[in-house]
C-alpha cells in the first residue's frame, strides 16, 4: 500500500488510518500550537488552538481525522493571529498573575505566549472572584488559573478511575468543580500519585510545598520553546489504534 | 540622527523594578544617550511631561493620581509603552481586585493584629485609592507593551532599538517573559 499523505503548511506529512491532522503532524516532527491536545488523551477539540485551515476551511487539527489529499495550512500570519488573541481572551478571563505563579516557566499557556509573541492581554481583564482549594494537605487547587482544558477531568476518569473533576456550567459561567460531598478536595480520594495530578497544563493544580524550586532560567520553557518541545511528548509511532508506547505524560 | 528623540518615563502603581531593570541595559545607556534624550523621569527629576516622542511607564493605575499622570503622558508622548506586569496586567496590586476595597483598608490599618490605634490614612494630600486596579491599556491607548516582571534589561534594549530603528519590536525566545 503506498504510502498517505497531506500536506501542511506545504510539507507532505504521512499518517495512518484513524490519526487525527495533529497526531499525524506531530509524529511527523510538524509542531501544530495546542493547549488542551494531549497525546495520550482523546481529543477534547475545546480551545481552538490548534485550528487550521483545511482546504480552505478553518477546523480543530486535534479532532480532525487525516485524509488523504488534505491541504492544511497552520503557520500562517491569520492563524497566528486568530491563535494569539485566543490566548489573550485566556489572559483577560481569568487571573494569571505569572510573577506569583508556581508554574511560571512551565506553564503551557505561558509558553504559548511567548511562541506567539503575545506582549499584553489586550482586553479589559475580568479578575474573577475564585477563591483557591487549599483544603487538602498536599495538593492545592487554584481556579484562577484554569482554562477548562478537561485535562484533570479525562486524567481522572480515564486513567485513574476516580472521576474527581468535572466542568460544570455554561460559557462564561464554566468552572471546575471537584466530586465530593463538601466539594472539596480534601474529600476526594486524590493522590499525588495520580495522572490527574500530572496533567494540567498551567498552574492550577499544584503539589503543595513544592513550588518555585527550580531556579529561573532552569525551568523546562526557560530552555527552549513550547513549539521545540512539544514535539518531545508526542507519540512518534502509534499503531492503527492510536495507542503509543513512546507517550510520555508532561512533567 | 538628526534630532534626539525625547523619552519620559515614570512609576505609576509599580515599584521601580521597571526602571531598574532599564538602568541594567548598564553601559549600553552612553549609545541609548546618542539617541535619546530625558523629559519627565525620575532620572530627570523633571516633574511634568513635555512633547516627547516615547514615554514608557511601569505600574498599573491604582489611584487617582495614577490617572492624571497617564493621562499626561498620553497627551504628550507621541508612542506610548506600557512596561512590565503591572502596567499591563495590573500585576500584583490588582492582586485585591476581587477584593472589597474598604475592608482591605479595614484589615491593613485596623483590624490587623500589631496595627493597634491605627488608622486609614486621610490626609488630603493622599491620592484616593480606585475601587480597583487597572492595567493602562484600560484607562489610554497604549502602543507597546514590554511584558516582564520586571523585563531584562536585554529585553528593553532590544525592543528599545528595534523600535528606535523604525522596526516592529519583537523580543523572541529568552527576552519575552511575564515573571
Ligand atoms: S498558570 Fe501559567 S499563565 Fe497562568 S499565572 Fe501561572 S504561569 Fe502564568
Ligand atoms: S484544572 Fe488544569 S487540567 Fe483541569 S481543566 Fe483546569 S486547566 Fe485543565
Ligand atoms: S488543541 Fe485542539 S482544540 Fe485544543
Amino acid at each position: 500500500m503506498s504510502e498517505m499523505t497531506f500536506t501542511l503548511d506545504g510539507e507532505n506529512v504521512p499518517f495512518e488510518p484513524g490519526q487525527t491532522v495533529m497526531q499525524a503532524a506531530l509524529a511527523a516532527g510538524h509542531y501544530v500550537p495546542h493547549l488542551c491536545y494531549h497525546p495520550e488523551f482523546k481529543p477534547h477539540g475545546s480551545c481552538k488552538l490548534c485550528t487550521v485551515k483545511i482546504n480552505g476551511r478553518t477546523a480543530a487539527s486535534c479532532t480532525m481525522p487525516a485524509e488523504a489529499g488534505l491541504q492544511v495550512e497552520s503557520n500562517i500570519e491569520e492563524l497566528n493571529a486568530l491563535r494569539r488573541t485566543l490566548v489573550q481572551m485566556l489572559f483577560a478571563e481569568g487571573n494569571h498573575f505569572c510573577p506569583s505563579c508556581e508554574k511560571s516557566g512551565n506553564c503551557n499557556l505561558q509558553a504559548l505566549g511567548y511562541d506567539l509573541e503575545v506582549h499584553t492581554a489586550g482586553f479589559r481583564h475580568l479578575y474573577p472572584d475564585r477563591p483557591v482549594d487549599a483544603s487538602h494537605p498536599d495538593i492545592l487547587l487554584d481556579f484562577n488559573r484554569c482554562v477548562l482544558c478537561e485535562l484533570c477531568v479525562r486524567a481522572s476518569s480515564e486513567v485513574d478511575g476516580k472521576n474527581i473533576f468535572a466542568l460544570s456550567g455554561r460559557g462564561i459561567n464554566k468552572h471546575l468543580i471537584v466530586n465530593s460531598k463538601s466539594g472539596l478536595l480534601v474529600d476526594t480520594d486524590i493522590a499525588l500519585t495520580d495522572k490527574a495530578m500530572q496533567v494540567c497544563p498551567v498552574g492550577a493544580i499544584l503539589r503543595k510545598r513544592v513550588g518555585f524550586s527550580q531556579p529561573i532560567g532552569e525551568r523546562r520553557y526557560d530552555q527552549r520553546p513550547i513549539s521545540a518541545q512539544a514535539l518531545d511528548d508526542a507519540p512518534r509511532q502509534a499503531d492503527a489504534s492510536g495507542n503509543c508506547a513512546a507517550c510520555e505524560g508532561t512533567p | 540622527m538628526s534630532k534626539k528623540l525625547r523619552v519620559a518615563t515614570t512609576s505609576l502603581a509599580g515599584c521601580f523594578g521597571c526602571h531598574m531593570s532599564f538602568l541594567d541595559i548598564d553601559e549600553r545607556l552612553f549609545p541609548l544617550l546618542d539617541l535619546v534624550e530625558f523629559d519627565r523621569s525620575p532620572l530627570t527629576d523633571i516633574k511634568h511631561c513635555g512633547p516627547c516622542d516615547i514615554g514608557l511607564i511601569e505600574g498599573g493605575i491604582c489611584n487617582a493620581e495614577n490617572v492624571h499622570v497617564l493621562r499626561e503622558f498620553r497627551k504628550n508622548c507621541k508612542i506610548l509603552i506600557a512596561i512590565g506586569s503591572c502596567a499591563i496586567t495590573g500585576g500584583l496590586p490588582a492582586q485585591r481586585n476581587h477584593l472589597d476595597l474598604g475592608s482591605c483598608l479595614t484589615e491593613v490599618y485596623l483590624t490587623e493584629p500589631g496595627l493597634a490605634h491605627g488608622h486609614i490614612p486621610n490626609d488630603p494630600e493622599l491620592p484616593l485609592p480606585l475601587d480597583k486596579v487597572h492595567p493602562l491599556h484600560e484607562v489610554v491607548k497604549v502602543d507597546y507593551f514590554i511584558p516582564g516582571c520586571p523585563p531584562s534589561g536585554d529585553a528593553i534594549w532590544k525592543f528599545l532599538t528595534d523600535l528606535i530603528a523604525g522596526k516592529t519590536p519583537e523580543l523572541g525566545h529568552g527576552l519575552i517573559k511575564y515573571d
